[in-house]
């Protein structure tokens, strides 16, 4: 049956504060989830006060200040702090993006801070992504041919032909989209979310792969694909701009062309 | 505790090969509520419909009972779409999940029919 009410290890309780460094001038409170699930204690919402005049312009400036500066024990992820790598995505003033992309200036009152929406926790803002990679995968992410590849050079795309895979091959795999989509909250254990389904339309349109029948009868079932109820939440949290909703719609229209 | 891969888990059963259809008649039956519900309550404001002579006459002539009968027909059948979807969408556990499914599917063949017979005998003046 439908919960309705968070799990007690899932209530989050009033944590510690953390005051700012003397002599700062600007400050902003950053109000940042934490939880170790060694420590055996529910979350607890944690709160630093950060001097934005000897940080760098985003959220992820902050966070790195924070755990160098005040509190080593913040565990986060991040890697190539410039929107490329999809390391620090988490949940930001209510909204799932990258930590590196998004502007402290960007967000009024207190920056609060919560690890993607609907995962396990590892740790504080860390979510266990196994499930979501395991999704990814299932959709054989790789080109299928019967074809056999030109001796002599690469297998031709026009410039037409690209342009159809442009779009959607951009995905870093944050998961933004997916864990920012009830229907992914409910049942992700068999609905496949909209990062993967974006994943499986850039192969499903790539004009060098011959598998596109498999792959859509991969993915005729009422829960790996038609979970999608067109909330859009997706294509709303994607920091990159891209339109996971429209691939969905565009894959159930190939789902009813091959049937009418 | 299970051992099992990530990979083996998101795979599970496979496939249902199912799918397209309910999304096909879902907008099919949509599609078709739209004039059906205009008809229907255009009809029922240009009428008298609290008196039971003149809504027993309205609904005697073959056209409207026509319609209504479809009327119904298309509400139920979309309505039981809907319904499996929610229920889909929330009830997580296998066994109450199916006998849910089965339940309000049986419902709705139950309302359709219902619907329709009510239509036939106030059209041939059964009830009379």
């Amino acid at each position: 049956m439908a919960q309705f009410r968070l799990p007690p290890n899932s209530r989050v309780a009033a944590g510690r504060h953390f005051p700012a460094a003397p002599g700062a001038t600007q400050t902003r409170r950053f109000a940042i989830y934490r939880y170790d699930p060694a420590a055996g204690a529910t979350p607890r919402l944690d709160t630093y006060d950060v001097d934005t005049g000897r940080c760098g312009p985003m959220v992820l400036d902050a966070l790195i200040k924070i755990k160098n500066e005040v509190d080593p024990t913040l565990t986060f992820r991040r890697s190539c702090r410039e929107g490329i790598c999809g390391s620090c995505a988490m949940n930001i003033d209510g909204v799932n993006t990258l930590a590196c992309i998004q502007a402290i200036d960007g967000i009024r009152g207190d920056v609060r801070i919560y690890p993607l929406p609907h995962m396990p926790v590892i740790k504080d803002l860390v979510p266990d992504l196994t499930n979501f990679y395991a999704q990814y995968a299932s959709i054989k992410p790789w080109l299928q041919t019967r074809t056999p590849a030109p001796p002599d050079r690469e297998r031709l795309q026009s410039k037409e032909d690209q342009e159809l895979i442009n779009s959607p091959s951009a995905c870093i795999l944050c998961a933004c989209c997916s864990t920012s989509c009830p229907s992914y909250w409910w049942n992700s254990d068999r609905y496949l979310g909209p990062a993967a389904l974006l994943a499986a339309y850039r192969w499903l349109v790539d004009t060098r792969d011959e598998a596109t029948g498999e792959r859509l009868d991969d993915l005729e079932d009422p829960f790996r694909l038609y979970r999608c109820h067109t909330i859009m939440n997706c294509t709303n949290a994607c920091p990159k701009d891209l339109n996971p909703a429209r691939a969905i719609a565009a894959t159930k229209r190939m789902m009813a062309e091959r049937r009418l | 505790m299970s051992l099992k891969s990530p990979l083996g888990r998101v795979l599970g059963l496979g496939a249902a090969g199912e799918g397209p259809g309910h999304w096909w008649a879902q907008r099919l039956s949509a599609a078709a509520l739209v004039p059906l519900t205009l008809w229907f309550a255009l009809s029922v404001a240009g009428i008298d419909a609290g008196n039971y002579y003149v809504v027993d006459a309205w609904l005697s002539r073959p056209l409207n009972a026509l319609l209504a009968i479809l009327l119904v027909l298309a509400a139920t059948y979309h309505a039981s779409l809907g319904v499996q979807v929610v229920a889909e969408d929330y009830i997580h556990a296998p066994g109450p999940r199916a006998v849910l499914l089965g339940l309000l599917r049986l419902a709705h063949v139950a309302l359709a029919v219902g619907g329709v017979f009510a239509v036939v005998v106030v059209a041939t003046g059964g009830a009379a």
